[in-house]
């Protein structure tokens, strides 16, 4: 028995330690978000974040994800209550059959955990991990875009908060 | 085009048999009548399931409407209920709207061929009209007010006096059991609430939020997982298989093996694929090459035997004398539709019955295919659709469902999903067949294309079920069930051939398509079928007509289309475009290309910008400018959508995409032996622009942008180096070729 934190929540899982933590979010844990699209790390479909990293879950042995905050998709957000990122997905109607979706916004996410200024160029680079084969990229990066000047008025919003309470 | 195309239409023929159907159920009338009533032709899918019923119902619980369509993540599924709910009068949120599932709603085929919108929004549309005057004239009657008197509003009749009534109110049990008539009162376009505007899609919001949205989602009770073990190769024989550790292993319930089609079924899924991993090391296979030499596919392309079908052979005028002669042939490998999300299914047989939810795009035709393999009847078998991955043709979708259907069939009782893994998804996918064209013209001393001969050389471009034959696990079964010989699919719209025939009005035209009928690998329907190779070859000789009549690409085109709708959009991307003779930069290069997809859907012009790097031959994308004219646009987010997931996806296939095999084997079992487009090489920009038909038909814009892209680029490529690559794809070793480098 290991404990996985997932979405701020402890869940107990059994089972081989060398089993990618992509099963047992889905199998065990019933989420859906991460997708398996490759189980080679090719593709980032099943990507999570790690303590504010994308990791491919599909490769990542539950091993390594114990005692460390894994965030998938879920976690950002539900229908009623969708975060930033994805309510940035939502208005760029940025899918189409949304497989890879997930995945792209989870690797955005991180992107913007740590940048929430990126150049267009330093989105692209980072995002080329995952694939999209519906050729929806550019609504993806529109929605990365979208979602950065969100999340930085947001901040700004905070800010001047705070300011005011002072 | 002048001439009537002698091939006799597959529409015509469907159309004529629906009519049989309709005049022997008339046949107990007298002769006279049934002379006097040749039935009119009903809208769209109407003319297949014609009761009202079979498309929406009306009861207290509220209003469901169903298609035999299946969303594919074109939105289909948003711009059905669009065009339902501006018909009926109701919001789109006052519906519940069922899609492919053949317990519930009709048979619409496949959803496939950028038909979806002609064939099931058509219908719906004109079902939801004659709902909402049958219940207008229930209210009528109710109320002994004129029905024109009457107000719609949200699934609500008023009337001036301010009596209303819901529909649920109002709806008899049969009140829609009825025979849809051939003309509708279709809301006016002036009056359109809906349709024309951007709707949000419908299935966006669960999936970026992950809540359950694919087949690969499901948990239904008590499911366990399968994996399936294929051969190495298409030949490859099972000598023996020794399944005892395999069995013993942690939570493997169950071996399952028939002939040489062999799975495992444990209760978690990562034991699955454990599983699957030793029972593939314990399989000894025997292989033998049974492949074309891949450096030579093109011979084997030209030489294989092949029916010859003149599709169209059009003389207006005299040969061309004195002119110019151009030659030129085209290339274009094996290509793989390569879903993001492997092919899955879940199956689970219960009693003498089986369900099947599936991600393929026929649940009808699935069903009859699985029936046969099974031997059920097919009233034992439901199939259900349930999204997947996009599938952008014929992937390994029913072949899952095969599958799984199988397994189950092995495992009564039991839900059992299968997962395909990626390599199983690469290498035995159908793939998007290999081909080869020739373009010859003559221009005249005016730059005029005199005379026009095209032969384009492929294999078959659907092998879909059909029947279990076209299912790839039947054929590894004790009792397998062989691959029917495919046949080509008929003009209008054609397979290898489609696009074949130019839109372009020349004095004399002869097109011919040469059908292969042997598959040494496996191929089917992918995205635009043999239209993206066509467009490809005509728009590249168009451009090499032009440069050789020393004329502007656009201008050339222009001078030889005579079709409004179709100038209409070349110019359209033209001027957005900024299409221009003035040089640019060194390396480079802008090109044109335009189609309207298989000569009936909608017109798509591409116009492209980019750069070649000499030293490399690498190229990079700047910009593409597309117009497109789909008729009447329901929702133009989506239509827009598709433009330029087209334009991306085609890019790739144009730029990168080569199915890799040898004799023996597939080779591309993966992304990095079959790479695609990545973020990194994407252009700086996209825009699509598009011309609204109010009134007029709608026009399937799903695969549309497939062909234009490709040609503008390789047009572009050749702008920019001086040199035309006409081998797909445009790697940078071609390139550099190309230029003598």
């Amino acid at each position: 028995m290991l404990t996985l934190n997932v979405n701020g929540q402890p869940h107990q899982v059994d089972g081989d330690e060398a089993t990618p933590l992509l099963y047992v979010l889905r199998g065990d844990l019933g989420l859906n978000a991460a997708k398996f699209g490759c189980g080679l790390g090719q593709c980032g479909a099943c990507t999570v974040l790690l303590d504010d990293k994308p990791v491919l879950s599909c490769l990542t042995p539950i091993a390594v994800a114990k005692q460390r905050q894994i965030t998938t998709l879920e976690g950002l957000g539900g229908h009623d209550g969708p975060g930033p990122v994805q309510r940035a997905f939502i208005a760029e109607q940025a899918a189409q059959c949304g497989f890879c979706i997930a995945g792209m916004i989870m690797r955005a996410e991180a992107l913007l955990r740590r940048n929430s200024a990126p150049s267009e160029a330093e989105i692209r680079a980072h995002m080329t991990t995952n694939l999209c084969r519906c050729g929806t990229h550019m609504r993806i990066l529109a929605a990365v875009r979208r979602a950065a000047q969100m999340v930085r008025s947001a901040a700004t919003d905070a800010a001047h908060a705070q300011e005011a309470r002072r | 085009m002048t001439a009537v195309n002698p091939t006799l239409s597959r529409r015509a023929l469907l159309g004529s048999g629906a009519a049989l159907v309709v005049s022997f159920s008339l046949l107990r009338s007298p002769v006279s009548t049934v002379l006097a009533q040749a039935p009119p032709r009903l809208p769209g899918s109407l003319r297949r399931s014609p009761k009202l019923d079979a498309w929406l119902r009306v009861d207290a619980n509220g209003i469901t409407v169903f298609t035999g369509k299946a969303e594919l993540g074109q939105g289909i599924k948003t711009a059905l209920l669009q065009v339902a709910a501006e018909e009926l009068g109701v919001e789109p949120s006052q519906i519940e709207f069922i899609t492919a599932d053949t317990a519930k709603t009709p048979n619409e085929g496949y959803t496939s061929g950028s038909q979806s919108m002609q064939d099931s929004a058509t219908a719906i549309r004109h079902a939801a009209a004659q709902a909402r005057e049958l219940l207008i004239a229930a209210a009528a009657q109710r109320w002994g007010v004129p029905a024109e008197q009457l107000t719609v509003k949200a699934g609500t009749i008023t009337a001036p006096d301010g009596r209303s009534a819901s529909y649920g109110e109002l709806a008899s049990a049969d009140m829609l059991n009825v025979e849809a008539q051939p003309q509708s009162k279709l809301t006016e376009p002036r009056a359109y609430r809906l349709i024309g505007k951007p709707l949000a899609r419908v299935d966006i919001p669960a999936k970026v939020t992950g809540a359950p949205a694919y087949v690969q989602d499901l948990r239904p009770p008590g499911m366990v997982h399968a994996r399936v073990v294929r051969p190495p190769s298409y030949a490859a024989r099972l000598r023996s298989v020794d399944s005892s550790a395999v069995e013993a292993m942690p939570g493997v319930l169950k071996v399952v093996r028939d002939g040489q089609f062999l799975a495992v079924v444990a209760d978690r899924e990562y034991q699955a694929v454990q599983a699957m991993t030793a029972l593939a090391k314990a399989s000894v296979w025997d292989e033998t090459k049974s492949l074309p030499d891949p450096a030579g596919i093109y011979d084997w392309v030209l030489k294989a035997s092949a029916k010859e079908y003149v599709i169209h052979d059009a003389r207006n005028g005299e040969a061309a004398t004195g002119g110019r002669t151009l030659e030129a042939v085209y290339h274009r490998p094996y290509q793989l539709h390569g879903s993001i999300g492997p092919s899955c299914a879940v199956a689970q047989a219960e009693g003498d019955g089986l369900t099947v939810w599936t991600h393929g795009q026929g649940v009808y035709p699935l069903r009859a295919a699985l029936a046969e393999m099974l031997h059920l009847s097919p009233d034992k078998v439901r199939c259900v659709h349930v999204e997947g991955s996009g599938c952008y043709g014929h992937n390994g979708a029913d072949d899952a469902a095969a599958d799984a259907a199988l397994i189950a069939m092995a495992l009564p009782g039991r839900p059992v999903r299968v997962q395909w893994m990626r390599d199983q998804e690469h290498a035995w996918e159908p793939f998007g067949a290999a081909m080869v064209t020739r373009a010859r013209a003559s221009l005249d001393g005016s730059g005029t294309v005199t005379d026009w001969h095209y032969e384009v050389w492929s294999n078959a471009h659907s092998t879909r079920p059909g029947g279990a034959g076209n299912l790839m696990p039947a054929w590894h079964l004790a009792t397998p069930f062989a691959q029917p010989a495919p046949e080509p699919i008929p003009q209008p719209t054609g397979g290898g051939d489609r696009n074949a025939i130019p839109l372009y009005q020349f004095a004399n035209t002869r097109v011919v398509h040469r059908f292969i009928a042997d598959m040494p690998l496996r191929v089917s329907a992918l995205r635009g079928l043999g239209a993206y190779m066509n467009v490809f070859s005509l728009e590249s000789f168009m451009d090499e007509l032009a440069r050789a009549a020393g004329a502007d690409p656009v201008e050339f085109r222009l001078r030889h289309l005579k079709d409004e709708r179709a100038r209409a959009v070349v110019q359209l991307a033209a001027e957005k475009f900024g299409w221009s003779a003035g040089r640019l930069a060194k390396g480079r290069g802008r090109g044109f290309a335009f189609a309207k997809y298989k000569n009936l859907a909608a017109y798509t012009a591409v116009a492209a910008e980019l750069e070649v790097e000499h030293e490399t031959g690498k190229i990079r994308l700047l910009r593409f400018v597309a117009a497109d004219d789909s008729g009447e646009i329901v929702n133009p987010d989506g239509v827009r959508n598709q433009i330029e997931g087209g334009i991306i996806q085609s890019a790739s296939w144009t730029l990168r995409e080569a199915v890799a095999f040898d004799e023996t084997r597939i080779t591309s079992r993966d992304w990095s032996t079959y790479p695609i487009l990545r973020f990194a090489e994407l252009p700086d920009h996209v825009d699509v622009h598009l011309i609204d038909r109010p009134g007029q038909p709608f026009l399937g814009t799903g695969e549309s942008a497939q062909g234009p892209t490709a040609a503008a680029i390789g047009n572009a490529v050749a702008d920019a180096v001086g040199a035309r690559i006409r081998e797909l794809p445009l790697t940078p070793r071609r390139v550099k070729a190309a230029i003598g480098i």
